[in-house]
């Protein structure tokens, strides 16, 4: 059996194993446990197995029901959508388990569990079928997926809280949603297809401007997604009510999706404007600057958190923006980390309210002693994500920051000391937090703790509490219940291992990134050059050549923006016939990789 | 490629009615207003299919004088998935009825704690010896519970 057949699992089985669930109901817990689990480790083992292959033999494809493109939907696994499902997986399936660990400390095997489970398989399968679309329409299915099971998740229980800022979240979603079907429509309009290897040749035949506009919708849709900074004051709101299993893994990946979907529209589709570029340039060093200063203001940990993570953001689209395959590299590490990271700081976070009660650094402090393992849970993620040399955060800034040098632009420039900057605002930020929230002496911050409880506990707005699945308070000061220390030790140990393997990890982040510039790979696999289906029923299309500058692997050497030369010096001849159907059929037909 | 004109002042008409809704405050108006901009916008996919021709069927119409069917596919897709958006947010508007009587979007925490400071500012500003008492009082309120009126959902959450 070829691995180009597994491809479609990491979407398939969690869905069918959601509807399992839902069918057999809130009844035997242990059958529960035994499906989730299983369903989302043979995600983890075929996403290696995806890795493996995709590393050794190129993108695996799969074309569903048989349709060829540009018609059928295909499922694409390159290196970079292989690596970033395999990291998704791992980290689906910690929180899964800390989830457990929560739900049977808090006594919840009834009603909110029989929701939140299958709902959290559905949300894996959505962010996996993100991951592999090879369509543009079928990325937007992917998010969709992602996003009702999202909304369900966000508002989980429906306490006041959680419906206030699930408001806000499920508005501005469902706003980039139709953002994205609206750029979708016009994409389909000016090309007459949506399938990315498709659109990767007929982009280029278009007027620059329409290119622009494009390029400038879809960038919006997804830049909602990532949180990129105009756009990104609904997270801080919306994400730190809810429950911390689920902060977690919106922290972690629904992010990195929209990152992940601006990578690909930055190298496939629209690989060469420099206007763009510098657009992005300028709006990841806002992202960053903009989003640590309000996470150095806050002083609610998971708050604080939020305000991270909407920073951090900024450095992977710095990278995209550089464009070079260094930046590239640089910027899917970095991803890489920062979900392992973000997601990890996110369970501490659920862990310090349920030990201290509240996650505001007001108001507890001392928690080294009481929970001292915790205590070092918290400091490793937090030096991780400030970008401490031994660390692969700084790892990651290192690469960026050595992108940004080779490009040499002053814009880049201005960016690499942004990002300095901004890895020591996140030190003081979060090292603030640490020192608040486990080192200072209980007695500072007791006396408001307990002024609070005697005003029966109403806390302020920054105080976000009520972090059970199903939206009860939590018992305060209860013993760590010992699966979700386990999965949150063995996500900071994942965390450190990119440290231990940084020397392959790189290599490998390095030739997805040069995978990502040349696009004849990606082109190649999903339509090899055989015969393309055609609308009106012939089997012959017109030959496409691929033009020497259609891969950027040339400029490597060099100055990382050599290689984007405009796409309209070497166009090859436009069809002539005017009708939209027609055109279909001069997908790629005959596909030569141009000599560089 | 050719538009019709009908189908264009439709699409302008739906998405401009759509953002008026949506920038409304009440969720159910939102809620409408998402319904029209999805309405829009599956109008303009379906005129990105070029002018009406004969149905895409193979034995009845000639090749050359068929609709793209593609864009009709998509567009019954995104209905599907505007009709489970709508269904989650009428029970969103109910939820938020049910817990507060009312259905209108709130403000961002972070907008009403800085709205309160600043009043707590304006306050110590102002104020002389008599009303430092006054600016206490406020500073403690953005403390412990800044704005009660709006606020009462909240608290009683926590």
């Amino acid at each position: 059996m070829s691995t180009a057949a597994l491809v479609p699992l990491p979407v398939v089985l969690p869905l069918i194993a959601a509807g399992v669930k839902f069918a057999i109901g809130p009844r035997l817990p242990k059958l529960h446990r035994a499906i989730s689990v299983g369903t989302l480790s043979a995600v983890l083992l075929v996403a290696v197995l995806l890795l493996v292959a995709a590393d050794r033999h190129g993108p695996q494809v799969a074309a569903i029901g048989d349709w060829r493109p540009p018609v059928g939907i295909v499922l694409v696994a390159d290196r970079l959508s292989a690596l970033m499902l395999l990291i998704s997986a791992a980290v689906t399936l910690c929180v899964l388990i800390y989830s457990y660990g929560q739900g049977s400390a808090d006594d919840e095997e009834g009603l909110p569990l029989a929701v939140f489970h299958p709902t959290y398989l559905v949300l894996s399968a959505g962010i996996s079928n993100a991951f592999l679309a090879g369509d543009l329409f079928n990325l937007y299915v992917g998010f969709e997926i992602l996003l009702v099971s999202s909304y369900v998740l966000i508002t989980l229980g429906g306490t006041a809280s959680r419906i206030r800022s699930g408001t806000t979240y499920v508005i501005v979603s469902l706003l980039s949603s139709l953002l994205f079907l609206a750029a979708i429509g016009l994409v389909y309009g000016a090309t007459g297809t949506l399938n990315m290897a498709d659109l990767a040749l007929k982009l280029r035949e278009l007027d620059p401007n329409i290119r622009l506009v494009l390029e400038l919708s879809l960038l919006l849709a997804f830049g909602i997604k990532a949180a990129v900074f105009p756009m990104s004051a609904w997270l801080p709101d919306s994400y730190p009510t809810a429950p911390a299993p689920v902060t977690a893994v919106f922290a972690g990946l629904l992010t990195k999706v929209g990152v992940y979907a601006v990578i690909r529209t930055e190298t496939l589709l629209f690989p060469d404007d420099d206007r763009v570029a510098a657009v992005l340039m300028v709006v990841a060093f806002l992202t960053m600057v903009v989003g640590i200063l309000g996470a150095v203001a806050q002083t609610d940990v998971k708050r604080m958190l939020s305000f991270t993570l909407v920073s951090h953001i900024g450095y992977m689209i710095f990278g995209v923006a550089l464009g070079s395959r260094l930046g590239l590299s640089g910027a899917i590490f970095y991803a890489i980390h920062h979900i392992t990271i973000q997601t990890t700081l996110f369970l501490t976070a659920g862990m310090i309210e349920r030990v201290a009660g509240s996650t505001s650094s007001e108001k507890i402090g001392g928690l080294a002693k009481t929970a001292p393992l915790l205590a070092i849970l918290f400091f490793l993620p937090a030096m991780n994500l400030a970008g401490i040399p031994p660390f692969s955060g700084f790892i990651g800034k290192l690469a960026l920051i050595q992108g940004g040098a080779q490009d040499g632009s002053w814009l880049a420039w201005v960016l690499v000391a942004g990002s300095v900057v901004t890895s020591l605002l996140t030190l003081y930020a979060v090292g603030k937090a640490w020192s608040r929230v486990f080192w200072r002496s209980p007695r500072v911050a007791m006396p408001s703790a307990a002024a609070d409880d005697a005003a029966g506990g109403s806390g302020s707005p920054n105080d976000v509490r009520g972090a059970t699945l199903g939206g009860r308070d939590i018992a305060r000061g209860g013993a760590m219940p010992r699966l979700m220390t386990a999965a949150t030790a063995a996500l900071v140990v994942l965390g450190l291992a990119f440290t231990a393997v940084a020397g392959p990890l790189t290599d490998l982040t390095d030739r997805a990134a040069g995978e990502l510039r040349t696009r004849s790979t990606y082109v190649e696999a999903v339509a090899p050059g055989t015969v393309v289906r055609t609308a009106d029923g012939s089997t012959e299309g017109p030959p496409v050549r691929l033009p020497a500058d259609f891969d950027r692997t040339s400029s490597d050497a060099g100055d990382p923006f050599s290689g984007r030369i405009p796409g309209a010096t070497a166009l090859p001849p436009r069809p002539s016939s005017g009708g939209r159907v027609e055109q279909q059929g001069v997908g790629a037909s005959e596909i030569e990789r141009g000599a560089p | 490629m050719s538009v019709s004109a009908v189908l264009a002042i439709l699409v302008g008409v739906l998405v401009a009615g759509g953002v008026i809704l949506l920038l409304e405050r009440s969720l159910t108006r939102v809620l409408l207003g998402a319904v029209l901009l999805g309405n829009g916008i599956n109008v303009m996919i379906l005129a990105m299919g070029g002018v009406a021709k004969n149905a895409p069927i193979i034995g009845q119409s000639a090749k050359g004088d068929q609709n793209d069917p593609l864009p009709q596919v998509m567009i019954l897709t995104s209905i599907v998935i505007t009709f489970a958006m709508t269904a989650f947010l009428l029970a969103l508007a109910y939820r938020s009825w049910q817990l507060q009587g009312h259905d209108e979007v709130q403000d961002d925490v972070e907008d009403r704690l800085v709205a309160t400071r600043r009043e707590a500012e304006e306050l110590e500003d102002t104020g002389a010896d008599a009303d430092l008492e006054a600016a206490e009082d406020a500073r403690a309120a953005v403390e412990e519970t800044p704005s009660p009126d709006d606020d009462a959902a909240l608290t009683r959450d926590a």
